[in-house]
Formats: C-alpha cells, sequence, structure tokens
C-alpha cells in the first residue's frame, strides 16, 4: 500500500519501512527481554530466535537441515502446482472455447468449487497416507479450481471484435488457439495462477502439519509438539519467506509471458 | 474462427445432466467393481447415506448439526473480530498516513505467513479451547477487511474531505463520517473473500487444534478409514461455504440497490 507521496520517493519509502522494522524490533526485545511482559514461554525473544535459525541451519532439526525442508516442500509445491494448472488452464480454455465441453464438465465444477482446499487432507490421508503422493493429491486439487475457472472466465471475456475480426481473417483451428484464445485470456490465467499458487502452498502446508516426515510444516508440527517457540517463529518466518519468493518469480514469468502487460 | 454460439437451454441441460450423470455412474462402477472395499471408496449413496446417519446419530461426541453450530460460532467469532479491528484499522491508514507507513510493512510480512501456520501458537497459547481457531480463522479473514477498506477510504473524492475540514470536523468524525459511507461498497466485497477465506481456514484449523466441529469429524472419520464420513464432512463445509456467500452477497446487492450504484 503505497501513498502517492512514498512511491515518487523510493528512498522515504525505504526509510519507512527500515524504521518500521526497527519499532517492532525494539517493541518485540522490550516486551520479551527487558521487561519481561510476555513470557519466554509464550512468545520466544529474538536472542532465542537467531539461536533456532542456527540450530535448524548448522545442525538440522525435526529430521533434516533448513535447506532440506524448504528444498522439499517447494518441490512439491511446484510439482503439484505445474502438474494441476497445466491440466486446469487446458481444461478452462476447452470450456471456455466449447459451450459442449462447458455443459458436460459443469457439474462435477458446481461440486468441486466449493470444497475449500484444506478440507480435502483427511480424504488424501485415508486414501494415500502421509506420504508424498497425499500431498500432490492436495495440491491438485487447490490448484486445479482457480486455474481451471480463471482460464475459462479469460476465455469468455475477450472482446467480441477480436472474434469477428480473427474469424474474417480466416485465422482457424491451432492459429485460432494460439494467437486468439490463449493471448486474449492471459491475463486472466495469471491472476487464476496466482491464486492457485497461493492455495498449493498453503494447503501444502496444512498437510504437513497434520503428518509428513519433512517439509516446512513438518517443522511447524515438531516445534509445537516440543513447545519450542523459538523454532516456531522461524517456521512461520521461512513459509512466509518462501509463499513470498514463489509469489515473485510467477511474477517474473508473467512478466516474460506477457511482455505487452509490463507495467 | 468465431466462438460456439450459444446453446439453447434445452440442449444444455441434457449435456449438463449427461455430463453429471455419467460421472456419478463412472463413480459408482469403480466402488462397486470391489477392486477396493466400500469402506475405501463408498458409492454416491453410500456417501448420502452415511450423510443421513449423521445428522441424526452422534459421531465424534455430537451430530453433524452440533458439529456444524460449533465450527459456525468459532468462525463467526473470528470474523466479527476481523472485522472490528480490520476497519478501524483500515480507516486510521487511510486518514494518517504515519499509521500507513508504519504498519504497512508489518501487515505486507505478515500477510505471507499462510493462515494455517499460526497453528503452532494457537495449540501453544490456547490449547484446544475455543481461542485457537478463531486466532486462525482471524488471521485468514483479517486480510481482505482491512485492505478493502483501506482502498476504498482512499479512493474518496478530495472535494468531500475538504468540505468536511472546512466545516471543521474532527479526524474522528472525518473517518467516521465522510471515509466510512463512502468505503461502505469495497468494505463489503472485502467481507465476502474475508469470509470465505476465515470458513476455510477454519477447517483447516479445525483439523488440528479442535475437540468439536466439521473439521474435527473429518479427522475421526480419516482415524476411522470411512470415506463416506469424510465426504460427509466435505459436502457440510462445501454447503455452508455457499450459504455464507449467498447471504454476503444478498447484504452486498441492498447496500448497492440503496446507494442506487
Amino acid at each position: 500500500m503505497n501513498t502517492p507521496a512514498a512511491t515518487s520517493r523510493p528512498f522515504a519509502k525505504f526509510g519507512y519501512t527500515l524504521a518500521a522494522l526497527a519499532v517492532v524490533l525494539l517493541v518485540w526485545q522490550a516486551l520479551t527481554t527487558w521487561t519481561g511482559l510476555i513470557a519466554a514461554t509464550t512468545f520466544p525473544t529474538p536472542l532465542e530466535v537467531s539461536v533456532a535459525m542456527q540450530q535448524v541451519g548448522i545442525e538440522g532439526y525435526s529430521n533434516g537441515r533448513w535447506h532440506e525442508h524448504v528444498l522439499r516442500s517447494v518441490l512439491l509445491v511446484t510439482m503439484g502446482f505445474v502438474v494441476a494448472s497445466a491440466i486446469g488452464v487446458a481444461l478452462g480454455l476447452a470450456m471456455g472455447a466449447s459451450r459442449t465441453i462447458e455443459a458436460l464438465v459443469n457439474p462435477i465444477f458446481l461440486l468441486l468449487r466449493p470444497i475449500p482446499p484444506l478440507a480435502w487432507i483427511p480424504l488424501a490421508i485415508v486414501w494415500l497416507g502421509l506420504g508424498d503422493a497425499a500431498k500432490i493429491m492436495v495440491i491438485f486439487f487447490a490448484a486445479f479450481v482457480p486455474s481451471v475457472i480463471n482460464s475459462f472466465t479469460g476465455v469468455r471475456q475477450i472482446d467480441k471484435p477480436i472474434f469477428e475480426a480473427s474469424a474474417m481473417l480466416g485465422v482457424a483451428g491451432w492459429r485460432h488457439w494460439r494467437e486468439v484464445l490463449i493471448p486474449g485470456a492471459l491475463p486472466s490465467i495469471f491472476t487464476g495462477l496466482r491464486l492457485s499458487l497461493q492455495a498449493s502452498w498453503t494447503t501444502l502446508v496444512a498437510a504437513e502439519l497434520v503428518g509428513a516426515i519433512a517439509g516446512l510444516g513438518q517443522i511447524l508440527n515438531q516445534a509445537a509438539q516440543d513447545i519450542y517457540p523459538a523454532m516456531i517463529v522461524v517456521g512461520m518466518a521461512s513459509v512466509a519467506l518462501c509463499g513470498w519468493l514463489m509469489t515473485l518469480g510467477l511474477g517474473w514469468v508473467e512478466a516474460r509471458v506477457m511482455p505487452w502487460k509490463a507495467a | 474462427m468465431m466462438l460456439q454460439p450459444r446453446l439453447d437451454s434445452g440442449r444444455f441441460l441434457a449435456l449438463t445432466a449427461l455430463g453429471g450423470v455419467s460421472f456419478l455412474a463412472l463413480w459408482s462402477a469403480a466402488a462397486m467393481a470391489g477392486l477396493t472395499s466400500r469402506e475405501f471408496l463408498p458409492t454416491p449413496w453410500d456417501v448420502v447415506a452415511r450423510f443421513a446417519r449423521l445428522v441424526v446419530e452422534p459421531f465424534a461426541g455430537y451430530t453433524l448439526f452440533e458439529h456444524l453450530l460449533s465450527s459456525f460460532q468459532r468462525f463467526g467469532l473470528g470474523f466479527v473480530l476481523a472485522v472490528l479491528v480490520g476497519i478501524p484499522l483500515g480507516l486510521l491508514m487511510a486518514w494518517f498516513a504515519w499509521v500507513d507507513r508504519l504498519v504497512s510493512p508489518c501487515f505486507e510480512a505478515v500477510r505471507f505467513i499462510a493462515p494455517i501456520a499460526w497453528v503452532p501458537f494457537a495449540a501453544l497459547w490456547f490449547g484446544t479451547g475455543i481461542g485457537g481457531p478463531v486466532l486462525i480463522i482471524f488471521m485468514g479473514a483479517f486480510p481482505p477487511v482491512l485492505i478493502n477498506t483501506y482502498r476504498g477510504a482512499k479512493q474518496v473524492d478530495r472535494k468531500y474531505i475538504e468540505a468536511s475540514q472546512m466545516l471543521g470536523a474532527s479526524s474522528l468524525r472525518s473517518m467516521t463520517q465522510v471515509l466510512l459511507p463512502a468505503a461502505v461498497p469495497s468494505i463489503v466485497a472485502g467481507l465476502r473473500i474475508s469470509a470465505g477465506l476465515g470458513w476455510q481456514s477454519l477447517v483447516g484449523a479445525e483439523l488440528i487444534v479442535a475437540s468439536s466441529g466439521v473439521g474435527y469429524l473429518m479427522v475421526k472419520g480419516q482415524a476411522a478409514v470411512s470415506t463416506a464420513t469424510v465426504m460427509s464432512g466435505m459436502i457440510a463445509i462445501g454447503i455452508v461455504g455457499i450459504l455464507i456467500d449467498v447471504g454476503l452477497r444478498r447484504v452486498q446487492q441492498v447496500i448497492e440497490t440503496r446507494r442506487g450504484v
């Protein structure tokens, strides 16, 4: 959220961000260490958090070191997300292009759509246990629905004159898809992909919290069982950091794929 | 090439029915083929029967409606808290630039933490009491309320603010009588998103930190390897989610027609 004044002076904005950070750190340090208003068993001190960071980074915690947990979670999400969104976007585009396909697939979709992604977790565990297969199933359903819906509406939002022009110019078959449908739907497709990615990440963390061998959710789970607040903070920060970096990554892809939309 | 022209409603309905029936038929066939037990993959009518049983017979301590009721109470509490904190904070951020500059970076950082990642602290701070799930719902529902209040209040026409200031309105009155009314449509749109996210987060929370509620019912169904129970829970969650959204959409329509949008 930027006020116009702040965006025109990036250094001022940066300064305020630093100030906010400093205030938070000071208040945190004051509340936990200097005054002890918040007990260390409720929320860790900054020092404890840095110790926990070193512990998970160097010695490892809960079956692995930090980068191993991160790598595992990020790889799982990427796999599930890529598969689900590839199928989802293709299906959404087909539903957008053909009203027959739309009518056929719609009832299944009406069933799937209102079910929150997290609600698939128990079903995945019943069917596939606590391993990676269950995680991929959960991520699949989380990512699938938004990518279908947004690809579908993307096609339907293309201006009618564009279709008329392409019809007049005799564009058909594969070219119709590559030069009319897909570029026209791209902005909406990416809206869907962003939602998909977010849902996948949240759902994976939840699934790992319920049960896993490794991964960021597993760090959180283990830290909760060990009543180790500093490690909980490290786990939460890692979840946020990875989510943020993946969103940035998707934004980078978006800018490459749609150079005409560069802000 | 043109887009396929609209199908007439008879054809559309026939195709929809065909799609739905073939989905159910495939599912039933897979369940009846005897590849796995009916417990593991129930037929659609098994699920309906299980749903009906859950309505009358207690499972995991309560009947389905009692579970839904306790879920809904938690949801209501978390949602109301998100509204009570989000709207005033959004107005303050829109009115005082320094509040905006201090809160925004913290908010942006916290927003990237998935609501479900608060589960360990929810458990640590509240045990399995009502506070844990409420915290998680709050974390899910809070951001859209704040963002939409802020955006709505920022879009107020400058001349109204200037007029109110010229007439000597205090900051408090400017916020409550100029910014707030102007931001209402945006706020209500945010509430719909909030309610959806809050309901989703609740389900996740109940999978882990609760001893009643639909999520808890599903966990117990999962432990008993009763797919039909898990699916009944999914159906119940879906239906309540739809009802919440329909209710808020009604509110949105009423407000928009009153304002002549």
